[in-house]
C-alpha cells in the first residue's frame, strides 16, 4: 500500500511537469488552432536557458528561472511571428507541420549547445527529503508541484479576470468575431504563444535540474504532454492538467508494477505506457475525457 | 482504323482525334495516364535516362539515388493516406520498421543467431507488404473514429509504442544497437545482392539494385496513379475534402478510410523491405518519430495528392544529405567532421536545412516541388500568352 501511494505521489511530481507541457499546448490550441510539435524545443531551450544563467554565469536559480521564462516567452513570440503568422487561415494540419519544421531546426541549434555530455542544473534545494506517514518527497518534487500549482491558479485567474485574459477567452471562441469586437488577435496569438514558452521553460527548467539534467534526447520527455492533452481533450484546460497528472502517475505506478505483474510487455514499458493509455482512452472517448464534440454541418 | 471522331460528339474511348492531342471529348480521355504527347515524350525520356543512369553516375551516387528510389515508394504510399484521402499519419515509421523486419524475418537465415525462415524473395517482398497492411488495418478502428490533429497524435503515439516492440523483440529485430541484416534482393536465381550478379553484365551491387529500384518503383507508382485516378481515388479525395459531405452522397466513410490506411501501410512494408536491403543492416532504433517526419516531408516538399511529386519530394529529401555535404566544401563555416570545429557539422546542417525547407515550401509554396514544375510548365504552354 504504501508503496502504491509513494507512487503516485512521486507520479505527481513528474506529472506536475507534464501539466505545465500539456497547458502551453491547450492554450496555444485553444487561441490559435495550432497544435504546436515545437513545444518539445521550446522546453529544451528554456531549460538551457535556465542553465546558462545558473550554471555558466553564475547566477541564483530563482533569478535564473525567471529570466529563462521571459526568454522562452520571446522565443515563443519570435516562432509564432515568423513561422505561424504568414500561415493564418491555412488548414491546421500544415500548421502543425511548420511547427515540427521549426522544432526541427531548433532542436539542432539546442544539440549544437548541448554537445556530448548532459547539462544538469544544480538545485538549491539539495537532496533534502521529506517523510510523511512512511512516504517520501523530496525538496525539488514539493517544489515542482508548489510552483505547477502557483501557475495553474494564476493563468486559471488571469484568463478569469483579467481584461487581456477575456480577449484570449473570446479569441479562442470565434477569431473573426473577437477582430469584430476590436480584439487584437494577432496579439492575442502572440500572447498565447508567449505563455505557452514560458510554460515550457518552467518544465524545462526543473527537467534540468533532474538526475539526467539535458541531454541531447531530452526532448522526448515533452511529447509525453502529446498523451496527456490528448486524454483531457484538446481544447479543455482542466483536461490538461488531469490529463498530465495522470500521464505521470500511470507512468510511475506502471514503473513500480509492471515488472513483477506483466513482465512480457519488456523493460522500460513505463515509458511508453502513456501512449498505451491514450489509445484505450481514445477507443472510448474519442474526444478525450473532457474536449468537446467537434459538430460539423456540411 | 475507323473514321475519324467528329469533336463535341459522344465519348470515343482514352484516345483523342488524330492531329488533335489535346482535345479532350471523353472523361476516360481526361483521365488518362500519359493523356498529352509532352507528358509521353517526357515519361519516356525520363525512363530511358533512368536506365542509363547505372551507367552513367558513380557508384556513391547510385547509391543515394536507389535509397531515393525505394523511399519514392513508402513517400507514395504516405500520400496515398495523407494527401489523397487527408488522413493525417505521423506513423509511417512504424509501417516501414515492420515491413524491414517482416522481410528480415521471412527471409533471413534459418541457422542464424535469429529467428529467420529463409524464405526466397518472391515470398519475403508480399509478405512484407501484407503484414504491414494487416497493422494498418489494426490502427484503421481508431482512424474511422478519430479525425485531424487527434488521428496525427496518435499515429505518433503508434510511433513510440512500436519503437518499444522493435527493442524489446530482440530475437526478431537484434535489439537496439545492433539491428538485424536484411535479407538479399535475389529472383529468378539472379542475385542482385551481390556485385557481378547480373549474368552477362559486369555491374556493380549499386549499380544492379538501382535498376531493381527503379523497376519496382515504376510498377509501384503506376499501381498507385490508377488507384488515384479511380473510383476509389474520387471517394478519397470526397474524404478530404469533406468527409460528412462524402458521408451524404454515399462514400463508405470507415470502409475507405480502413482501405487507406492498408494501402498506405502496404507501400510502406514494402519500401521498409526494399530500402533495407541497400542499407544492409536493420537497427530497431532508427524507426523513430524523425522517420516519420522525413516522410511527411517528402509528401509536402514534393506536392501532396500528386504521384509524381512524391518521387521527387523522395528523391530531395534522400539527397539532402549528400547535398549538405557538397555545401560543406564551398561554406567555410561548416566542418565535415562530426567532432571537429566550425559553426556547424554537416549533420547540423542537413537537421537545419530539413526544417527550413518544410517551413519555407508550406508557406511559399504549398504545392511542393510538383506546383513548381506546374508553375514552369503553363508558363510555357501558354508562351507567348504567358500572362
Amino acid at each position: 500500500m504504501t508503496t502504491f501511494a509513494q507512487a503516485i505521489l512521486s507520479g505527481t511530481a513528474q506529472g506536475a511537469i507534464y501539466a505545465l507541457l500539456a497547458l502551453g499546448f491547450v492554450i496555444i490550441y485553444k487561441a490559435t488552432h495550432v497544435i504546436s510539435f515545437a513545444q518539445p524545443a521550446l522546453m529544451v531551450c528554456g531549460g538551457l536557458f535556465s542553465y546558462h544563467f545558473s550554471a555558466v554565469l553564475g547566477w541564483p536559480f530563482w533569478p535564473s528561472l525567471f529570466i529563462a521564462i521571459l526568454l522562452g516567452a520571446a522565443l515563443g513570440m519570435v516562432i509564432e511571428r515568423l513561422a505561424l503568422r504568414p500561415m493564418v487561415g491555412k488548414p491546421v494540419f500544415t500548421l502543425a507541420i511548420i511547427t515540427i519544421g521549426v522544432d526541427v531546426v531548433l532542436r539542432v541549434l539546442a544539440n549544437r549547445y548541448i554537445g556530448a555530455d548532459s547539462r544538469a542544473l544544480r538545485y538549491p534545494g539539495g537532496g533534502e527529503r521529506y517523510e510523511l506517514l512512511g512516504l517520501a518527497l523530496s525538496h525539488r518534487q514539493v517544489t515542482i508541484i508548489a510552483v505547477t500549482v502557483i501557475t495553474v491558479v494564476s493563468l486559471a485567474l488571469f484568463f478569469r479576470y483579467a481584461k487581456a485574459g477575456l480577449a484570449v477567452r473570446a479569441t479562442a471562441l470565434d477569431q473573426e468575431t473577437a477582430l469584430a469586437q476590436g480584439v487584437r488577435v494577432g496579439a492575442m496569438f502572440a500572447l498565447a504563444w508567449a505563455i505557452a514558452g514560458g510554460l515550457a521553460a518552467i518544465a524545462g527548467t526543473f527537467i534540468a535540474t533532474g538526475s539526467g539534467g539535458i541531454e541531447q534526447d531530452t526532448w522526448i520527455i515533452a511529447l509525453k504532454a502529446l498523451p496527456a492533452i490528448i486524454i483531457g481533450g484538446l481544447d479543455s484546460l482542466q483536461g490538461a492538467v488531469i490529463g498530465g497528472l495522470l500521464v505521470g502517475i500511470v507512468e510511475q505506478v506502471t514503473a513500480v508494477y509492471q515488472a513483477a505483474y506483466l513482465p512480457f510487455l519488456g523493460a522500460n514499458f513505463s515509458l511508453v505506457a502513456p501512449y498505451a493509455l491514450m489509445l484505450l482512452v481514445l477507443l472510448i472517448r474519442p474526444y478525450g475525457l473532457f474536449g468537446t464534440k467537434e459538430v460539423e454541418r456540411v | 482504323m475507323t473514321t475519324t471522331p467528329v469533336p463535341g460528339s459522344a465519348p470515343h474511348g482514352p484516345r483523342p482525334p488524330r492531329g488533335r492531342p489535346l482535345l479532350r471529348t471523353s472523361y476516360a480521355q481526361h483521365m488518362g495516364l500519359l493523356n498529352t504527347p509532352g507528358k509521353r515524350w517526357s515519361t519516356l525520356v525520363l525512363v530511358i535516362v533512368g536506365f542509363c543512369a547505372p551507367l552513367l553516375f558513380t557508384d556513391d551516387l547510385l547509391q543515394v539515388l536507389t535509397l531515393g528510389l525505394f523511399a519514392a515508394i513508402g513517400a507514395i504510399g504516405l500520400n496515398l493516406v495523407t494527401g489523397y484521402a487527408g488522413q493525417v499519419s505521423l506513423g509511417h515509421a512504424f509501417f516501414i520498421g515492420l515491413g524491414a523486419y517482416t522481410a528480415a524475418v521471412v527471409g533471413g537465415d534459418t541457422d542464424g543467431r535469429l529467428l529467420g525462415l529463409g524464405m526466397p524473395m518472391y515470398i519475403w517482398l508480399p509478405a512484407a507488404g501484407l503484414v504491414t497492411a494487416a497493422a494498418g488495418l489494426l490502427i484503421g478502428p481508431l482512424a474511422v473514429r478519430l479525425r485531424g490533429l487527434y488521428l496525427a497524435i496518435v499515429t505518433l503515439g503508434v510511433v513510440f509504442l512500436g519503437l518499444h516492440i522493435f527493442r524489446e523483440a530482440s530475437n526478431l529485430t537484434g535489439g537496439p544497437g545492433v539491428g538485424r541484416r536484411a535479407p538479399d534482393v535475389e529472383l529468378f536465381g539472379i542475385n542482385a545482392s551481390v556485385s557481378g550478379g547480373l549474368p552477362g553484365l559486369d555491374w556493380t551491387r549499386d549499380q544492379q539494385l538501382f535498376v531493381v529500384a527503379l523497376i519496382f518503383l515504376i510498377i509501384f507508382a503506376v499501381a498507385a496513379r490508377n488507384i488515384a485516378r479511380s473510383g476509389v481515388g474520387r471517394a478519397f479525395a470526397a474524404i478530404r475534402d469533406r468527409d460528412v459531405a462524402a458521408a451524404v452522397i454515399g462514400v463508405d466513410l470507415a470502409g475507405y478510410k480502413l482501405l487507406a490506411f492498408a494501402l498506405s501501410s502496404f507501400y510502406a512494408g514494402i519500401c521498409g523491405a526494399l530500402y533495407y536491403t541497400v542499407v544492409r543492416v536493420i537497427e530497431p532504433t532508427s524507426f523513430d518519430l524523425l522517420l516519420s517526419v522525413q516522410f511527411l516531408a517528402m509528401v509536402l516538399i514534393g506536392g501532396v495528392s500528386t504521384i509524381s511529386g512524391s518521387i521527387m519530394g523522395a528523391l530531395f529529401i534522400t539527397a539532402l544529405g549528400r547535398m549538405a555535404i557538397e555545401i560543406a566544401h564551398y561554406v567555410p563555416f561548416v566542418s565535415t567532421s562530426v567532432t571537429g570545429g566550425g559553426l556547424l557539422n554537416v549533420f547540423q546542417l542537413e537537421g537545419i536545412l530539413y526544417g527550413l525547407l518544410i517551413i519555407g515550401f508550406l508557406i511559399a509554396e504549398p504545392r511542393g516541388l510538383y506546383g513548381i514544375w506546374i508553375r514552369v510548365r503553363n508558363y510555357w504552354k501558354g508562351w507567348p500568352f504567358s500572362y
